[in-house]
């Protein structure tokens, strides 16, 4: 039985205006009712404060974004790449592809490293998820997915299950056994449900809990064994396409990204959007770093020649290396102080959908629709001594 | 949808519009300056640590391509 302080919040029909979606149990003249988030907040407004006409909150609120933009406006005395002047270039990398992972029948839509740092869970978009071993190549486990696009998968920090899902509006989790025959699709475990298609799904610090985010605007946290709501996020005004928690163990913060081109970050205990960042332009073909405690945005990572949108990107483990994977087939990897590329990974013949770098920062797996999955390394420089004296 | 309703629910939106911005309004920034400076100094400490940044020695790496032994 799992310990929890929350009551039940369910998913299903609200009690005023009968659409289904993830539920928030209030009381309403001490009866206990389960209404959906704009029902609460219509109720909770009912009743304007005096003077309050729509005119003068689009007043308020106009003055308050101006406010903000020049709060920001006032911290920022210096660029980024100003700062990292004196900091010494990046050698050059020797980054090279050292794995490719074949097996998918189809584009790969998403990956994710196991915690043991050589396995990988990979998805497609074939509705097939692979557990590969990243050293010998070997497909430890296949699992067939009822739905096609299969857009998020996760492995759990113990590496004793998976979580996927996509098309079906639902995440699951399989656990992951040691036997080889044993049927994985029988033991699914159905935990999240939302009202559109999964895009991402991230396990928090356990396997007991997954965060998940969704085409329906909204990103939620569930309880893995109970299959509960423990607390939904509701800000976007669009499809939410990926999140990330912050890295902290003690961490109850995470940011989600949407086609609203806002990155919001909330607390998980809340559910409150703490903070939002909207400075992307519709034609992204840019990486943008935010500072959470300036609360703006510090660099953009972009080129004249890079035409071609970024689908994912991930750090390196100290911080100073970006990698971007772009829908012209290529990983740009960028110095983040500076704001120059540093290099760039060829390879696959069709956009790279996910990258991530390994959880002890040896390797960096790029999944692609071109139905595979490389994984690139960086080798010391002895052995490429080595090599020059032998050519 | 009745007319009364769409006046209602985009007051609403407004008023949580009103309330969000508030919020972010009240949040306690420090300079770009001390944030880059941080950056700065987090990334050059754990510089030494980052494998793909430094490279791997031949011998720790699983990945490197099997050598063939060439006897002269």
């Amino acid at each position: 039985m799992c310990d929890q302080t929350f009551m039940a919040i369910t998913f299903g029909p609200c009690d005023n205006c009968s659409t289904t979606s993830p539920l928030m149990n209030i009381y309403i003249k001490n009866e206990p009712t389960n209404y959906c988030s704009f029902c609460v907040e219509m109720m909770a407004c009912q009743g304007l404060l005096k003077g309050e006409t729509l005119a003068s909150l689009k007043n308020e609120s106009e003055s308050l974004k101006k406010k903000l933009e020049e709060e920001r406006a006032k911290l920022h005395d210096v660029e980024l790449h100003q700062v990292a002047e004196k900091i010494e270039v990046v050698s050059a990398l020797s980054i090279k592809t050292r794995r490719v992972l074949k097996g998918h029948g189809n584009k790969v839509l998403c990956m994710d490293w196991c915690k043991d740092k050589r396995r990988l869970v990979s998805s497609s978009q074939d509705g097939k998820v692979i557990v590969w071993d990243g050293f010998t190549l070997n497909k430890e486990h296949a699992v067939p997915m009822p739905c096609t696009w299969v857009m998020a998968c996760a492995y759990a920090p113990s590496g004793c299950a998976i979580a996927c899902g996509g098309l079906d509006n639902k995440c699951s989790v399989y656990p992951l056994s040691l036997d080889k025959n044993e049927n994985l699709a029988a033991k699914k475990k159905s935990v999240a449900m939302h009202t559109n298609y999964l895009s991402g799904c991230t396990f928090t610090n356990s396997d007991m809990q997954i965060l998940t985010s969704s085409g329906d605007g909204t990103c939620a946290l569930w309880d893995v064994e109970s299959g509960q709501l423990l607390q939904s996020f509701h800000g976007h005004t669009a499809d939410v396409l990926s999140l990330d928690l912050a890295p902290s163990e003690t961490g109850n913060t995470f940011v989600s990204g949407g086609c609203d081109k806002k990155a919001n970050v909330w607390d998980m205990r809340s559910g409150q959007n703490v903070q939002s960042f909207e400075t992307h332009e519709s034609d992204i073909n840019c990486c943008r770093l935010y500072d959470l405690r300036a609360d703006r945005e510090v660099a953009v990572y972009q080129k004249d020649s890079i035409i071609f949108g970024v689908s994912s990107l991930d750090f390196s483990l100290s911080g100073r290396l970006l990698f971007g994977g772009y829908n012209d087939y290529t990983i740009n990897i960028w110095d983040v102080l500076k704001g120059n590329r540093v290099s760039m990974l060829f390879g696959h013949e069709n956009r790279v959908s996910t990258v991530k770098v390994s959880p002890d920062g040896t390797s960096v797996c790029s999944a692609s629709w071109d139905n595979t999955l490389r994984v690139s390394r960086a080798l010391g420089m002895p052995w490429l001594l080595v090599l020059y004296s032998l050519t | 949808m009745s007319n009364n309703s769409v006046n209602s629910s985009s007051l609403v939106i407004a008023q949580k519009a009103v309330k969000q911005l508030r919020l972010e309004a009240s949040v306690r920034r420090i300079k770009v300056s001390q944030a880059a400076a941080d950056l700065k100094t987090f990334c050059l400490q754990n510089a030494h640590k980052d494998p793909l940044l430094m490279g791997v020695p031949s011998s720790d790496n699983p990945f490197r391509p099997p050598k063939s032994c060439v006897l002269i």
